[in-house]
């Protein structure tokens, strides 16, 4: 933990997650996010019912890496489909087929793409999730009430308290500045209880 | 929510403590609400009624949380009799053996496959819909998607069982799968019934994860609502028996584990609405191979009325074309049976896939008489038999042979009522009128599930019931049995489609809400209170009245 990270308190004595703001509409959610982007923070977030369109620019996140992933995963799939098929008839169990050549390749495209399909969807869906930290129990922000909302038709920013620059006044500052109508502060939950190694 | 907010109308119509009149609509003269705009440059608009985001998550969610109706249970009742015959007839099958359908030394493929293609084909359209149209950014796909994905994974349940059971055997049906066993052998991968199986699986396995995939925010709302009914004590639903929880609780659960944590963050939508576009991407080619595949099956083989080109374009328009029958056949009763579905599922989405039954009947019309042209053109005699005395010509115009006797095809009521459903009733789709009523829609869409049914019979039995030598020549009865299990199947359809309408969420929520015009960043509400938004129909009343 760096020397300048600060553990900041609620009222009630437990430790700061973040500080929430809500925004009536996608536009002004938009606007603020531009705000709280060329303010300079890094953890944040805007969460929002569906995925707000050119948010991820008023945000200025990076290009994400899935697509990459994705097609190295796919070619890899297909090939390793292909070599299988290509193993089991010239060695695992040859049969002579129409006096076709065991490796003939022109056979296995089919199944070379279904594979390479195959791996392409899952890497598609399980890479979404661990890129995103996905699957997990709880968060701090889905204890709040308001946060709830965010799955029905409200609009939120949510500035963590690791923020490198965080500071409970200013943001609530700049969060009220951008449009806010609501803000709260989200407490922390303690982490999931380790493995029973310790013991 | 102010006590103003019309949702608040709309939720308490839809927990039937109010009724809310429609206000008359004008937008257009056949609906009066807009969705049959004429105007090419007014974009219809897909959700009706002005509505907010809250109303299509208060709509969307009631339908899992409040239950459909006094009807469910008891339709539910009779189609999971119906489709408890499948496993029924699947035992008597397994412990008698295929004797028991009406298979014969010649016909040794008869409903079981039919019945395969005819719901593997229904399933194709899910995925159409889904990621073709995704890919095409046809926006009215949101309010159907995810019934259409529903119905390909149901379709796609329904049609993996029947090379299943096909053999008899169905103890060995792990053969199927390329798994090291004790005799050391492997599959032959060069035939394309291997192909299929590939094909099907990865079909069912990717279409499934597409489904799951789309519905995870919708799972984080319905699991959200749980939890902020049991944060204020305002829950619905009592104590279960036998769990001994609330009905929230069991949500929140459930909804919970099915979300796997998500929460709106626009880092993760980023990455989600990537990994939704490449599942797009990669299921379109995907779609079009397996159908592709399943042609296969027959089009390698030198069987005349088999062994044809055109067969995998063909099956691929055949599967969109019937897909999109099936699809009208569900979402007609839902949007009469579910309250507020008609402003989700308007009529231009209706009139949208008419036209499309009506495009894809064409492309089945053309490859009919392609086939035809074909069996004439290449000079084959075989060929030309099969389509003229197997399939085609009624006892009434029947010619006379070289032996002296009348020719003609015993199954010319199968191939004229494929004729008629899939080509000719279509057609009335070119009247508007006919395009725009429900009753007309529904009928032909009935017409063409049952002509696709009969198309996959055509094909099967009639191009294999006569070999080439005479002697082998056999008709094909169906039995009990073979009636029973098909019956079964689309029972146990509707039944899998049934629990999805009671316990999933039945539209995209995200997605709708995505396409109204109040998510644009660059949306400004209208200056007098509530109008139309940026439809251009600024000029339309307001359907709530506030």
């Amino acid at each position: 933990m760096a020397a300048t990270t600060k553990i900041y308190r609620t009222e009630e004595g437990k430790d700061l997650y973040a500080v929430m703001a809500e925004f009536a509409t996608p536009a002004d959610t938009y606007h603020a996010a531009e705000k709280v982007r060329d303010a300079g923070y890094q953890k944040w977030d805007v969460y929002s019912p569906f995925p707000i369109h050119g948010i991820e620019e008023a945000m200025g996140l990076k290009r994400p890496i899935l697509p990459l992933l994705v097609g190295v995963m796919g070619i890899t799939g297909a090939c390793l489909g292909f070599a299988f098929q290509y193993w089991v008839s010239t060695v695992g169990y040859k049969t002579n087929v129409q006096g076709k050549p065991y490796g003939a390749w022109e056979a296995f495209v089919p199944v070379t793409f279904e594979i390479g399909v195959l791996f392409t969807a899952f890497t598609a869906l399980f890479g979404m999730l661990v890129i995103n930290g996905l699957p997990r129990w709880n968060h701090p922000l889905l204890c709040k009430e308001r946060f709830l909302g965010v799955s029905d038709d409200k609009f939120i920013i949510a500035i963590e308290s690791a923020d490198a620059k965080f500071e409970p006044e200013q943001v609530r500052k700049l969060l009220k500045d951008a449009g806010a109508t609501a803000i709260e502060l989200v407490e922390d939950i303690p982490d999931a209880p380790a493995a029973p190694a310790a013991h | 929510m102010s006590s103003l907010n019309p949702d608040q109308a709309t939720a308490a119509r839809l927990a039937g403590l109010a009724q809310a009149p429609d206000a008359p609509r004008a937008w257009d003269p056949a609906t009066g609400d807009g969705s049959l705009v004429e105007d090419p440059a007014v974009r219809a608009p897909l959700v009706l009624g002005n509505r907010s985001f809250n109303w299509v998550t208060e709509t969307v969610c009631g339908y899992a949380e409040k239950g459909p109706g006094k009807w469910f249970w008891p339709t539910f009742f009779l189609t999971s009799q119906i489709a408890a015959l499948m496993p029924l007839m699947i035992l008597y099958l397994a412990i008698t053996g295929v004797g028991v359908w009406g298979l014969n030394n010649q016909v040794d493929w008869a409903w079981d496959i039919t019945n395969f293609v005819f719901w593997i084909g229904i399933g194709h359209a899910g995925t159409l819909i889904s990621a073709i149209l995704c890919l095409l950014k046809q926006k009215w796909r949101t309010s159907i998607n995810r019934a259409a994905e529903a119905m390909t994974i149901f379709a796609v349940i329904c049609a993996a069982t029947f090379p299943g059971i096909h053999v008899g055997r169905i103890w060995m049906a792990w053969m199927l799968f390329p798994i090291p066993n004790a005799n050391a052998i492997w599959p032959n991968f060069k035939s394309p019934l291997l192909w299929d199986v590939f094909a099907v699986s990865t079909y069912g396995t990717v279409s499934a994860l597409f489904w799951f995939m789309g519905m995870v925010p919708d799972f984080a709302t319905l699991r959200d609502r749980a939890a902020k009914r049991i944060m204020t004590g305002r829950q619905i639903g009592g104590t279960l028996p036998l769990i001994g929880k609330t009905a929230d609780e069991v949500r929140a659960f459930a909804y919970g584990l099915a979300s796997l944590g998500w929460r709106f963050s626009s880092r993760h939508w980023l990455n989600y609405e990537k990994a939704y576009l490449m599942l797009a991407g990669i299921s379109t080619p995907l779609v079009l191979s397996v159908h592709s595949i399943v042609s296969f099956d027959f089009a390698t083989s030198v069987l005349p009325g088999w062994h044809t080109t055109i067969f995998p374009p063909y099956f691929v328009a055949g599967a969109i074309f019937g897909g999109f029958a099936m699809v009208l056949m569900l979402l007609i009763p839902s949007r009469e049976l579910f309250p507020g579905m008609k402003d989700l599922i308007t009529m231009r989405h209706l009139e949208n896939m008419a036209k499309i039954i009506l495009v894809t009947g064409y492309m089945v019309g053309f490859a009919y008489a392609m086939e035809f042209f074909v069996a004439w053109y290449s000079g084959n005699a075989y060929e030309r038999d099969v389509f003229l005395f197997n399939r085609v010509l009624p006892p009434f115009l029947a010619v006379e042979g070289l032996d002296g006797q009348l020719k003609y095809a015993p199954y010319w009521w199968a191939y004229w009522a494929m004729i008629f459903c899939n080509v000719v009733s279509p057609q009335v789709f070119w009247i508007k009128a006919c395009r725009q009523s429900i009753p007309v829609i529904f009928t032909v869409a009935f017409l063409v599930t049952i002509g696709m049914w009969f198309e996959r019979f055509v094909i099967i039995v009639t191009s294999l019931h006569r070999a080439f030598l005479p002697g082998e020549w056999h008709m094909f009865y169906p039995s009990l049995v073979d009636i029973l299990t098909f019956v079964g199947s689309c029972g146990t359809f509707l039944t899998l489609y049934l629990l999805f309408c009671r316990f999933l969420p039945q539209f995209a929520m995200s997605e709708i809400k995505n396409v109204m015009p109040q998510a644009s960043p660059h949306y400004r509400p209208p200056a007098s209170g509530g109008g139309a938004g940026p439809s251009g129909v600024h000029h339309a009343p307001n359907k709530e009245g506030v």
